[in-house]
């Protein structure tokens, strides 16, 4: 029974890696930006929620109305006026650029808000919870994240195979400069792409705020578990990315079952495993 | 072309190399007497300065020659400081030795370490060794020994096996730091002098072609994340001598060995012994420049850093080389060809 208790927990908490992953696998898979600041991007649109709250008095759900938009403009305006010009040249401008914008994020964060905790406060449904048959509680805000990372990959998932945009996406990923000669703007595109990914990135940011407290410094370990997840699924497969968060989950779960100091450190060394043993990850789909 | 050509000569040394050694050896004499005429805060300055060169010439060899773009040296960091706090407190060792044997130590956890890490290339190596870096972080907070998640501090009596006195003390610390500085930053110049370094060179330029031509990258690039990994650790070691305690955070922090560590790098010039000294030098000025306003000096280095890799991705030292062709560190060779009638008139 404790078995299947990790299995479903770990599966809900890799719905939440998951859902910290879109973005970073969009970015990765369409443009193949590294980008180092993404955890801090979740971090900052909590922050965003968070005076989105505090001035409008909105619920922190509803505060997305403003945060997905606002981080958009913030995502396109950033790849079209700095990162799209540093695609050209190997891993190390996008990796330079990205860190950049990682401490610029963390240390404006620090001197703007102060290195406090913070929280979006939402009520009951944080602490609710389902009691299932079997004896074991699955909480309800667990269940909806893991809903909605469910729902955003599908939602992707319509954009990429159905309508125009999606398959200018899947071309400059296959190939950018054949997509370029068949009059495709790739520089306009990969600004909407990562638009689209800050988009997510908000709903994380949202999420990850009602959860746990968040400070200017709990960007790069959101980053990481991100990675993690993208990694181990396979580039350029989002379902790949979902499992990838699942993996991990399950990994932490049996780690903190063991002992609960071990959780995060079960997750890396699970990781480093299927890296050392699967370097392309478990559903690779996008050529490195 | 003419043919008429007397002699061809390769030549390493250059004017402005021979003046600038003179010079150099002019100020390393300055700071090794800093201890009696500077006062203790100048050799803590001048300390963190020195070690923040060794670890950027070290970053730069790895990525900037050999292509091993790591987020993750901070993990020899604190291996290295670790190692120094838990031989001297826990084995009772003489702390001297224990900062000798943290640099190897660190190296032969590179081993194993670079088995896994180098089956990944490019950006899953760099996100890869970033996480070796946070294992190793999250094991030092779960070993009781080891101090767990407060860490360890640096008794009084292994600072007495130094010197009883504290001028002294810092005297001594102050002089082992630059050593060691002098030491990483001479073994990186030597190294590139050598035959390796005509393959970290070629490498550096085009690994594809410098294979074709008969170069062993892998082995190169194994030796180079060993010996980089030995020297981080016997750096770190010596930053957390200086800083007297150590804890997960403060030893494996990605920021402060390694992300600053980059920026240097990239703002002085990648590629070029003479660029991460003029990172370190930017950097050090904006900190102590803006010291009055937190860390607003970390925004100004990063902006300045993406500024540079977008604008002069070659960095401030290759801006210098492209326009005065100056090379003061000769690791380079240059043909002298010496035509007919200059040599007539002689």
């Amino acid at each position: 029974m404790q078995w299947i208790n990790i299995l479903v927990q770990g599966s809900l908490l890799g719905g939440f890696y998951a859902l910290f992953a879109i973005g970073l696998s969009m970015s990765f898979g369409i443009m193949r930006l590294v980008n180092i600041a993404h955890g801090d991007f979740i971090v900052l649109s909590a922050y965003v929620g968070m005076i989105a709250v505090d001035a409008t008095g909105l619920n922190p759900f509803l505060s997305l109305i403003i945060v997905m938009p606002a981080m958009f403009l913030l995502g396109y305006a950033l790849q079209r006026g700095l990162l799209n010009f540093t695609l050209s040249g190997g891993l190390l401008p996008p990796l330079l650029v990205t860190f950049g914008i990682s401490v610029i994020i963390q240390n404006g964060l620090l001197q703007g808000f102060g290195a406090y905790d913070h929280r979006l406060k939402e009520g009951a449904i944080e602490t609710a919870s389902l009691h299932l048959p079997g004896g074991f509680d699955v909480g309800v805000f667990p269940l909806l994240v893991f809903a909605v990372a469910v729902a955003s990959i599908g939602s992707l998932q319509v954009l990429f195979y159905w309508t125009r945009l999606g398959r200018a996406f899947r071309a400059v990923s296959d190939d950018a400069d054949t997509a370029e000669l068949m009059g495709i703007d790739n520089r306009k595109l990969y600004a909407v792409a990562f638009g689209i990914a800050m988009v997510f990135t908000a709903i994380a940011g949202i999420l990850f705020g009602i959860r746990t407290i968040f400070d200017p410094a709990a960007g790069p370990i959101r980053l990481i578990l991100a990675f993690e997840a993208v990694i181990i699924g396979g580039l350029g497969s989002l379902w790949g990315t979902l499992i990838g968060g699942m993996v991990l989950g399950i990994a932490q779960e049996i780690g903190a079952a063991l002992n609960p100091n071990w959780q995060i450190l079960a997750g890396h060394v699970a990781f480093l495993a299927l890296l050392i043993m699967r370097p392309s990850g478990l559903f690779p789909r996008t050529r490195d | 072309m003419d043919a008429a050509v007397e002699s061809v000569r390769v030549e390493r040394a250059t004017k402005a190399s021979r003046v600038f050694a003179v010079l150099a050896a002019l100020a390393l004499a300055a700071l090794i007497s800093l201890p009696w005429w500077g006062d203790a805060g100048d050799m803590r300055l001048i300390a963190e300065m020195a070690y923040y060169v060794a670890l950027a010439q070290l970053w730069n060899l790895l990525a900037g020659y050999a292509g091993l773009v790591s987020v993750g040296q901070q993990a020899y960091v604190g291996l290295g400081g670790y190692m120094l706090f838990y031989l001297t407190g826990v084995w009772n060792m003489n702390v001297y030795a224990a900062a000798l044997i943290a640099g190897p130590f660190a190296g032969l956890v590179a081993i194993p370490v670079s088995f896994a890490v180098f089956r990944l290339r490019g950006a899953y190596f760099a996100i890869g060794t970033w996480v070796v870096s946070e294992v190793f972080a999250l094991l030092a907070s779960l070993i009781a020994v080891l101090g767990a998640g407060s860490g360890l501090s640096l008794t009084v009596p292994i600072l007495q096996e130094i010197s009883t006195h504290r001028d002294t003390r810092d005297a001594i610390l102050y002089l082992m730091t630059l050593g060691a500085s002098l030491f990483v930053t001479g073994i990186v110049y030597l190294l590139l002098r050598s035959r390796h370094g005509l393959a970290l060179t070629a490498i550096r330029d085009s690994e594809p072609a410098s294979a074709s031509l008969g170069v062993n990258t892998f082995g190169t690039k194994f030796i180079i994340y060993i010996a980089t990994a030995t020297c981080t650790g016997l750096i770190g070691a010596l930053i957390f001598l200086q800083k007297l305690r150590i804890s997960p955070e403060a030893g494996f922090s990605i920021n402060d060995w390694t992300v600053v560590v980059i920026f240097m790098v990239v703002i002085g010039g990648i590629g070029t012994i003479e660029g991460p000294f003029i990172g370190m030098l930017i950097f050090i000025f904006l900190r102590e420049w803006l010291a009055d306003y937190g860390t607003y000096y970390l925004i100004l280095l990063g902006l300045i850093a993406i500024v540079i890799m977008l604008k002069a991705p070659s960095g401030i030292w290759g801006w210098v080389i492209q326009r005065y062709d100056l090379q003061l560190f000769p690791v380079g060779r240059r043909l002298v060809l010496r035509p007919l009638e200059k040599a007539a008139k002689r």
